[in-house]
């Protein structure tokens, strides 16, 4: 086949991402925001490349996010936001509204779920969200349906007036196929001239009263709209067998398509509103009805309560990604004619490689401190959730963006005594930490905020926010720095401390927690990859002068490893020089001058 | 054709999405479906990677069945034991000879395995050690193109011409990287000589 098929129109390879964000710049799309969030970040920088034609930023949080992408659409352009699944939850407010006045220019968003939670602190179905907003949604199960879905999306924005969403998945955003890209040539569409409709725009209840009601007419027409689409279509099997019958959607569709090809699929692009007689008619086609979509039952069970029967199983398809392996041992219980799959446990002695604060990290160092101070440590999302893990044991909580300013209020509030602080970094504060640390100002509360100003978007690949003097497309930007913004608020104890001296931090830590008032310090320590410092230099152990107390091993630097073996469980310290950064952290801590610095 | 099944593992750093990326462009150039996938989520160094890579006429799942791969290739000895049930029966295991050491071990927390030898022949009884990190140092005079020899060495066992190889490396070299170009040749073809 290589020689004859080489000739073919080329294609290319792109990932869910690259593909969304290359239909978004076809469609005319002329702004586009975003707060980076695996599996989702991609998106945005991608559609960066196409700057001349969209105008594309990262914002602050995933509601600035929507409601930039919003102001877009009724200022007549097609918009767009991009955010991870619980970056919805955060653009929930002006979405719940939005879909009520609607859109003028096309206005569509990705949700980026996460099944199995690669990279995430929870596993939420956002089709329930979609279906809650009452908009359409579409998946996509390759990086061509990406493509195509992305133009489509817009379309049927405008068609409807209401924002759309486009479902991935951590597989479906990080997975590459073959994409034709057709005719590519991204130009921004004309505006839609502005018309004001307080009527429309402005949905207080006399108003808003009337909207819910065209909501509701609109979703029947949505309906009728996915009864017809040709992203919803029936694939017959390789020998007509009608034993079972598939209902299925996104990648889901790709493991069925693998495991099933010998029996009828209905695949569905377009699952919201769900095209209920196209299934009813599909139903009657086969014996027994199956449905298999990745997390929620959320096709499933709307399909058993327009009354349509469905096939039970055993096999757990609930919870967690799907794959073929899940999908052939559902074959294995339906038609026994193939065996099951155990994934064999791994052995037990296999040494872990969990993922670790890189060497020379600044976060290190604070929670090298705070550990020592024996505080309540309320953490946040980003790199130094890794705080959290030996042997720094740093962390007592995490919940969401933004969230540990708040815990340590409440807990300061509800009268917990001892040493309790919140710490969270740069961007996150920016994104949620700000409105919280207002509040414990307003209210006198005693919260110590410790901000890890790495002066980047690190743990989802090195993204730019307000202080890192840069935009999304590289352009130069103003820089905000956090102890003048909390200043600015009133704030009376602000400090700065470089992550570089351990004893200033714990003297300024301890000081703030034992407090009674408000308090900021901005730990300062550039992202070492960010700042491409990861070889400023070199230390090693001089092992005469080591006494192999074991100290700096506290600190779970990965170029820390275990020398020779003095004594039980007692090692000398010698450094790995393929991964030191030269930072002053050991040598710090170090009680006996054993660690030199070479470069 | 029956899909081919690749799957690549190791350490966050050694090069593993670049060399499937070669792989992915090799077989598409080739004139082949080709799907890719893998998780990139916790962008730290030090923890393990995994990527995979099927082609062949019609591919559907972007992910390889456990058991499925007709190729496993791994940039590290432990590495290959911990995903050596990703392998077929009749598969090929092209491995590094290389040991990183994962921070559990070095800070204490975990055990070294004693037997490594040991355990990977009994997990991969005919594997393909490759000196990959020796012949980059020595031979090519470049470490980082580790990924290369073994893309190399991965190459002898596919269906896939050694010229879309080639082009494909040229076009993940192309711009600012393309004066990497001849060091990744060198350590390419001294990868397909290794084995």
């Amino acid at each position: 086949m290589n020689e004859d098929t080489a000739n073919k129109p080329k294609k290319l390879f792109l990932s869910g991402n690259e593909a969304i964000a290359r239909g978004v710049a076809q469609a005319g799309c002329r702004v586009a925001s975003a707060y980076p969030g695996t599996p989702s970040t991609e998106i945005l920088e991608n559609i960066a490349k196409f700057r001349d034609t969209v105008n594309c930023e990262w914002a602050v949080n995933e509601k600035v996010a929507m409601e930039t992408a919003i102001g877009a659409s009724i200022g007549g352009a097609r918009s767009f936001c991009a955010m991870k699944h619980v970056g919805l939850n955060v653009a929930m407010d002006p979405l719940m509204t939005f879909c009520y006045v609607g859109a003028t220019g096309g206005m569509v968003f990705v949700s980026a779920d996460d099944p199995g939670m690669h990279s995430s602190q929870n596993e939420q179905d956002n089709r329930n969200l979609a279906k809650f907003a009452r908009i359409p949604i579409l998946e996509p199960s390759d990086s061509q349906e990406a493509y195509d879905f992305a133009q489509k999306a817009f379309e049927i924005s405008e068609q409807f007036r209401v924002p759309v969403m486009i479902r991935m998945t951590t597989r479906t955003s990080h997975s590459s196929s073959l994409v034709d890209l057709g005719d590519f040539d991204p130009k921004p569409r004309d505006l839609i001239p502005y018309k004001k409709d307080i009527r429309r725009t402005i949905p207080v209840p006399a108003f808003s009263r009337l909207q819910r009601v065209d909501a509701q007419a609109r979703t029947k027409a949505m309906r009728e709209a996915a009864e017809k689409s040709p992203f919803n279509r029936v694939e017959a099997g390789e020998d007509g067998r009608s034993k079972f019958g598939f209902v299925t959607s996104a990648v889901a569709y790709q493991y069925v398509k693998e495991i099933f090809p010998d029996f009828p699929i209905l695949k569905l692009g377009w699952t919201n509103p769900l095209p209920i007689r196209m299934i009813e008619e599909f139903s009657r086609t086969v014996e027994n009805l199956v449905v298999v979509e990745e997390l929620d039952p959320f096709m499933e069970d709307q399909i058993k309560a327009a009354g349509i029967k469905v096939a039970s199983h055993e096999t757990e398809l609930n919870i967690w990604e799907l794959n073929a392996d899940r999908i052939q041992n559902l074959r294995s219980e339906l038609l026994g004619d193939v065996p099951k799959v155990v994934p064999p446990a791994p052995a037990a002695d296999l040494p872990r490689r969990p993922p670790t604060l890189c060497a020379g990290c600044g976060h290190r160092a604070v929670f090298y401190v705070l550990h020592r101070l024996g505080a309540v440590v309320n953490g946040d999302i980003g790199c130094y959730t890794l705080g959290a893990n030996p042997p720094l044991n740093a962390m007592d909580t995490t919940i969401c963006m933004g969230a540990s300013v708040n815990l340590t209020a409440g807990m300061k509030k509800a009268g917990m005594k001892g040493r309790i602080c919140s710490v969270l970094g740069d961007s996150t504060f920016f994104h949620s930490g700000l409105t919280g640390a207002l509040s414990a100002w307003y209210n006198g509360t005693p919260v110590t905020t410790i901000v890890l100003d790495n002066r980047i978007t690190a743990m989802t690949g090195q993204q730019d926010n307000p202080g890192t003097g840069r935009t999304l497309c590289g352009d130069p930007a103003p820089v905000t720095e956090i102890d003048e913004v909390v200043k600015a608020m009133g704030y009376k104890r602000v400090s700065k401390v470089s992550c570089d001296d351990l004893a200033g931090l714990e003297k300024t830590l301890a000081e703030a927690m034992d407090s009674n008032e408000p308090a900021l310090v901005v730990a300062y320590a550039p992202c070492r990859i960010a700042a491409k410092l990861t070889k400023e230099g070199l230390v090693e152990t001089d092992p005469a002068v080591c006494k192999a107390c074991g100290k700096c091993f506290q600190l779970g630097c990965p170029a820390i490893t275990r020398g020779e073996q003095v004594g039980p469980n007692r090692f000398r310290m010698k450094v790995d020089p393929s991964l030191c950064s030269g930072c002053r952290q050991c040598r710090q801590v170090c009680p006996f001058g054993a660690i030199k610095k070479v470069r | 054709m029956k899909t081919v099944n690749v799957s690549l593992v190791g350490v966050g750093g050694q090069g593993i999405i670049l060399t499937a990326d070669m792989l992915a462009k090799a077989a598409a150039l080739a004139g082949y479906e080709v799907k890719k996938s893998e998780i990139h989520g916790m962008s730290q160094r030090g923890g393990s990677v995994t990527s995979q890579v099927r082609f062949g006429s019609k591919v559907c799942s972007p992910i390889v069945q456990v058991g499925r791969s007709d190729t496993l290739v791994a940039f590290d000895r432990l590495e290959a034991i911990r995903n050596a049930a990703e392998l077929a029966p009749d598969g090929k295991a092209v491995v590094a000879n290389v040991d990183l050491v994962p921070i559990t071990v070095s800070s204490g927390q975990q055990q070294a395995l004693p037997d490594i030898d040991a355990r990977l022949r009994e997990a991969l009884p005919n594997v393909l050690l490759v000196d990959a990190m020796k012949i980059a140092v020595e031979e090519v005079g470049n470490e980082r193109t580790m990924n290369m020899v073994l893309a190399g060495a991965l190459s002898k066992t596919l269906p896939i011409d050694e010229k879309y190889w080639i082009e494909a490396m040229h076009e993940l070299l192309a711009g600012r990287k393309a004066k990497l170009i001849p060091a990744n040749e060198k350590a390419f073809a001294l990868g397909r000589a290794a084995v």
